[in-house]
This record gives structure tokens, sequence and C-alpha cells, in this order.
């Protein structure tokens, strides 16, 4: 695992080959993990079996010689803000799961770190569980005021969670943004079709000519051109391979005959408020998928046209890195807000550690 | 039927079993004439349970049972450091040739004790610890393959998590052995202390071949001298074997839970 590869350089549990690890601007790269003043909340708890909740908390504070008062109070402190107060005296196997997570990042609070690494903490929780731990870990967050690193699989946790997201791709970074900017601008396709659910649909196209920001495409079966707005003129020449990104709820199901591609429809998924139409392309048998108000009356069999609206539509080049595209203002105000927000809080955790 | 069947057979084996030791006792409290009469007595007429303390009284055992418990106790705590400590180190440390030296660690339980008794009497001897309890202590500290193959198999079952977790928290390997291994480690102690107990109470061939003084003799030596080509004091052998037989049992009704665990296996698994 990469992500978990990184997390644990980061913890100085590997040694990098090469390279610098930077913490708050001190170089940390030959540190040993004690001395780093990090926590980490592992995959699978790593809770001491044979103590206590109170001394699994405590074992890292007394082998560094704290007072006994100093510690009682931090474990204190922390139970009660974890309100596992009463569970203090049991040992590991009498706790239910996410007693268990609970007290794994308590043993990290206790040592008031300046950042707290937590590797994928709530893939061992049943869906449920996961959902309420979510929201208390935002709460924990915002108290604690310190910054968290956060691996996770979960795009909902991803989204949800962070001030900025890594997306790793085998191993390298694919993008390095805020939430919003990896949903509406995603760099490449990788992280187009990672991040939304459904994945984003791609339709191999080629360019018809750029004209000025704009750059018209069309595809196999496409019975009229597409033409997506950019946020700065890009070189384009006619015949240069495109593909076309689009996510589903930008997709419009419409009369066959007046969209711009023919498609038949193979399920439709009714979820109530929605309805998710899986959908096959005439021309080239391509699966699409698009999503529609719940009582739109598409049925399976249907043979209709997508519409795609321009201004929801990506653009990759031949190596599947995104064109810059136009963003509406709404969206654009959005992005900018919520990374002045994110940069506020940044700076407030570093003010705090 | 089979019911029937199974716990016949088991009550069988269990008689089969158990006739050695109930007649070491009666013999121990037969009377003499008894002791001889055909057909054999299985029900003694009289119970003479002094000759424990008559047979115990006839030669220097409380000397012996002072040896025996030296020996037993220092070669156990040495036994149970030694063994959990290289266990940790080649479970733990990743170190170049690190399997290569455990395969031939391991490689060493097959190496019979036959083949080592004369080069072990040779080294002892240019120590000049022949004649002193050391032989019979000392090794234990080196670790046995045995002990540490079975540790290793146990400390490996921790994950690793645990380590790096207390790594975080500053521990030192070597708190990681002692504060977090070890105690982990209790049910796999125990069995290797009761194996380790039990092999150095009966062991007779390393007293016979590094002790001399009738002082330095341990239990199992002491016995040997109720027998002498010419006579053989049936009674006193008898009664100090069943004494001798007192800590194993002992000691196996309290460890039998990780005994048990232990021989399916699943003590491994903590």
């Amino acid at each position: 695992m990469r992500q978990e590869y990184l997390l644990r350089l980061i913890a100085g549990l590997e040694e990098p080959t090469d390279g610098q690890i930077l913490l708050g601007g001190r170089d940390v790269t030959d540190l040993p993990s004690a001395k780093r003043n990090i926590a980490m909340v592992f995959q699978s708890y790593a809770l001491y079996p044979h103590m206590s909740v109170r001394k699994n908390m405590a074992f890292g504070l007394s082998l560094n010689g704290m007072p006994r008062a100093e510690i009682e109070r931090r474990v204190a402190a922390a139970a009660q803000i974890l309100q596992i107060t009463e569970l203090l005296e049991r040992k590991p196997k009498q706790l239910s799961g996410g007693q268990r997570q609970r007290v794994a990042i308590g043993r990290a609070i206790v040592r008031e770190p300046v950042l707290f690494l937590l590797d994928e903490p709530l893939s061992n929780l049943d869906a449920g569980l996961r959902v309420s731990m979510r929201v208390e870990l935002a709460a924990l967050h915002e108290r604690l005021k310190t910054t968290m690193i956060y691996v996770t699989h979960d795009q909902v946790e991803a989204m949800t969670l962070s001030s900025r997201v890594v997306v790793l791709d085998r191993g390298t970074v694919s993008q390095f943004g805020t939430p919003l900017e990896l949903f509406y601008r995603p760099a490449n396709l990788f992280v187009a079709g990672f991040i939304g659910s459904p994945k984003m649909n791609f339709f191999e196209t080629a360019s018809r000519g750029a004209d000025g920001q704009d750059i018209t495409v069309s595809g196999e079966g496409f019975g009229r051109p597409v033409t997506v707005g950019l946020e700065r003129p890009v070189p384009c020449p006619s015949g240069t391979r495109l593909t076309l990104g689009i996510r589903p709820d930008a997709l419009e199901i419409v009369a066959a005959g007046s969209g711009h591609v023919a498609a038949s429809v193979d399920l439709v998924e009714r979820l109530g408020t929605e309805s998710h139409v899986h959908l096959h392309l005439q021309a080239s048998g391509q699966r699409v998928t698009a999503i529609v108000r719940g009582n739109h009356p598409v049925q399976s069999g249907d043979r209709v046209d997508l519409s795609f609206d321009p201004a929801r539509c990506h653009l990759f080049d031949a190596g599947g890195e995104a064109l810059p595209r136009a963003l509406d203002a709404e969206t654009r105000s959005l992005i900018d807000r919520e990374k002045q927000i994110r940069t506020s809080l940044s700076t407030e955790e570093e003010t705090h550690a | 039927m089979r019911k029937l069947f199974i716990h016949s057979a088991l009550t069988f084996l269990a008689v089969l079993f158990i006739l050695p030791f109930y007649w070491t006792f009666l013999s121990a409290v037969k009377s003499t004439a008894e002791l001889y009469q055909f057909p054999p007595v299985f029900w003694p007429a009289e119970w003479h349970f002094e000759n424990f303390l008559t047979s115990w009284n006839k030669l220097p055992f409380n000397t012996f049972l002072w040896n025996s418990t030296v020996v037993v106790v220092l070669s156990t705590i040495g036994q149970l450091i030694s063994s959990s400590l290289v266990a940790f180190g080649f479970a733990r440390f990743r170190f170049p040739g690190r399997d290569a030296l455990f395969i031939l660690l391991l490689a060493t339980m097959m190496i019979p004790w036959d083949v080592k008794m004369i080069p072990l009497y040779m080294e002892f001897n240019y120590l000049g610890w022949i004649n002193t309890l050391k032989p019979l202590i000392v090794p234990s500290w080196f670790a046995d393959a045995f002990f540490v193959f079975m540790l290793r198999q146990f400390i490996m079952t921790i994950p690793l998590e645990i380590d790096e977790a207390a790594r975080m928290d500053g521990a030192s390997s070597f708190d990681i052995f002692w504060r977090i291994h070890l105690p982990l480690m209790t049910p796999a102690l125990i069995l290797v202390g009761t194996f380790h107990f039990m092999n150095a109470w009966n062991d007779y061939l390393g007293p016979l071949i590094f002790l001399n003084d009738q002082s330095k003799y341990t239990l199992t030596l002491g016995l040997a001298l109720f027998k002498d080509p010419h006579d053989i004091d049936i009674t006193a052998v008898a009664s100090i074997t069943t004494l001798l037989c007192v800590p194993p049992l002992v000691l196996f009704f309290f460890a039998q839970r990780y005994i048990m665990e232990g021989a399916v296996g699943s003590a491994v698994k903590g």
C-alpha cells in the first residue's frame, strides 16, 4: 500500500531512500519516530491487548517520564472528549470496534502531537458506525485544530473531512487541492474517474478546431459536435485526439434525434429522489451512466438521445491531462471560499502547533 | 454403543497409564513381606506411610533436594530469559543472514545428546566446572533451539503494528520486548517453563556425567544410590520415586491449560 507507506515514512517507521521530510519547516528525516511528536492511529488500532484502556493511553506518556498527575489529567481529558471515561479500566478485547477506535484516537490525543496520522481509521467499522465516527472525527478536528493526515479509499470521507486532498495514483501525486477543486477541476483522467459516484463518463473524441477559448469536439456516433468553453485559449489543431468527460448528472436524456448522441437504455435503477440510467451508445456500444430525476419516465429498452451540457463538460488531452475548463461564477466563488476557509484553518493549525 | 466403546477404550488406556504409578505407590507403602508376595497384593493389609520418611532419611535427600531445586530454578529462569530474548531477536529484527542463522539454530536440534556428551565434558573440564552445578545451569542461559523456535512462532502472531505503535510512543526495542511482548507471551512462557522444569527435574545423565561428590548430587542421582550391583532397596526407590513425581504433577495441575493448548498448537495464537 503506497499511501500507507507514505504515512509510515512521515511517522518515521520507514527510512526514506531519498529526499527530506519537513514538519512545520523542521527537517525530521533522521529523527526517530518518538522524537517527531507525531501520533498515529493504525488501521487495526494496534492497542496493547494486555493493558487496560487507561494504560494504553498512558503508556507513551509514562515512557517519556511524564509526572503521574499530568498523565492522569491528560487521560481523563481525552477520555471525556471521546466519551470513553467509563471504559478506562477495560481491556481492548472487552470493547466494540467503535470503542477500540476511540481508544486508539485517545492514545494519539493524550500525546498532544503536532500531527495526527490516521491510516484508514474507519475501514474496520460497519457502515452506520462509520458515518457517526466520521462526524465525530470532523468535530474532533474542529476542536483540536491539529493537522491530520488521513488515508482513505472512501471518497465521501475524503470529501467531507479534508481541507486538502492528495490523490495518489500508483505512488505518484495525481492532484493536490481542496475537495471541490478535485470535483470541479480534476487535473487528469484518473482524478476525474476517481472522484464522484457513479463515475464520470468518458468519450473518445477528436477536435474540430478551436475558436478562441472554445474547442469543438465530436466522437463516433455523435449527431452533432459539442463546443466546450475553456478558461484560456489552448492550441488545439483540428484532428487532435481528446477525451470528453461528463458526470452522469450532467447528461440529459432527450427524445431520439434531438441530442448529441444516440443510445439505448439497458437498465433503470430507481433510487427515489433520482434514477440511475445505464445505457449503451448505439454507434460504438460504449456503456454510459446518466442520473435523472426520480420520476423520469425512461424505461429499459428505450432508444433515446443523450444531450451534453457544454458548461459541465471536461476535456482531457491524449496524455490524460485536463484542459483548463471555464467554471461558472457560482462554482468559482464556492471553490475560492473553500480555499479561504481552509487556509485560515490551516494557519490556525500552524499557530496551534 | 459407539460411546460405550470409546469410553471403555479410554478407561482401559487410563488404567494402563495409571497402573505403573499405582504400583510404584503401592510398593512404597507395602510391608516388606507383601512386597514379594505372589500373587501380588493390590490393596495392602497395612499402609506403611512412614516408609517415605524412612527412605528420605536413609541418604542426605535434603541436600539432593536443595541441589535439584537450585539447578531447576536457576536453569528455568535462564531458559525463559534467554530463549525469549533470542526468539524476539529472530522474530522482530531485520539483519543480514538472519534466516540462515535461524536455520543453523534449528539444525542444532538434530545433534543427539550422545554426540555432544564427550565434547561437553571436555569443555566443562577445561572451564573447571566438573563437580559443580554450573554445567547443569549455565547452558540454559544460552537459549534452547526448540524453545526459541516455539517462542518465535508465538511472537510472529503478535501484529507488527503493536510494536510500531509502541515505537511511536517512545519505546525502545527492549521496552517493546519487556513491556509488550513478555506479558503477551505469558502462555508460551508457562509452556516453555514447564517443559524445561520437567527436563531439568528428571535429568539423570547430565548430573551423572558432571557431578562426582555425593554432596553435589541431585535427586535423580540420589535415587540411583539405592541400587547397587548386588541389591536394590525397592521400598526406598518406590518411595522416593513417588515423591519425585509430586512437583511435576503439581506444576502440571496449574499449567495444564497452557500445556493442552500448546499441544494442539493454539497457544501460539495468544
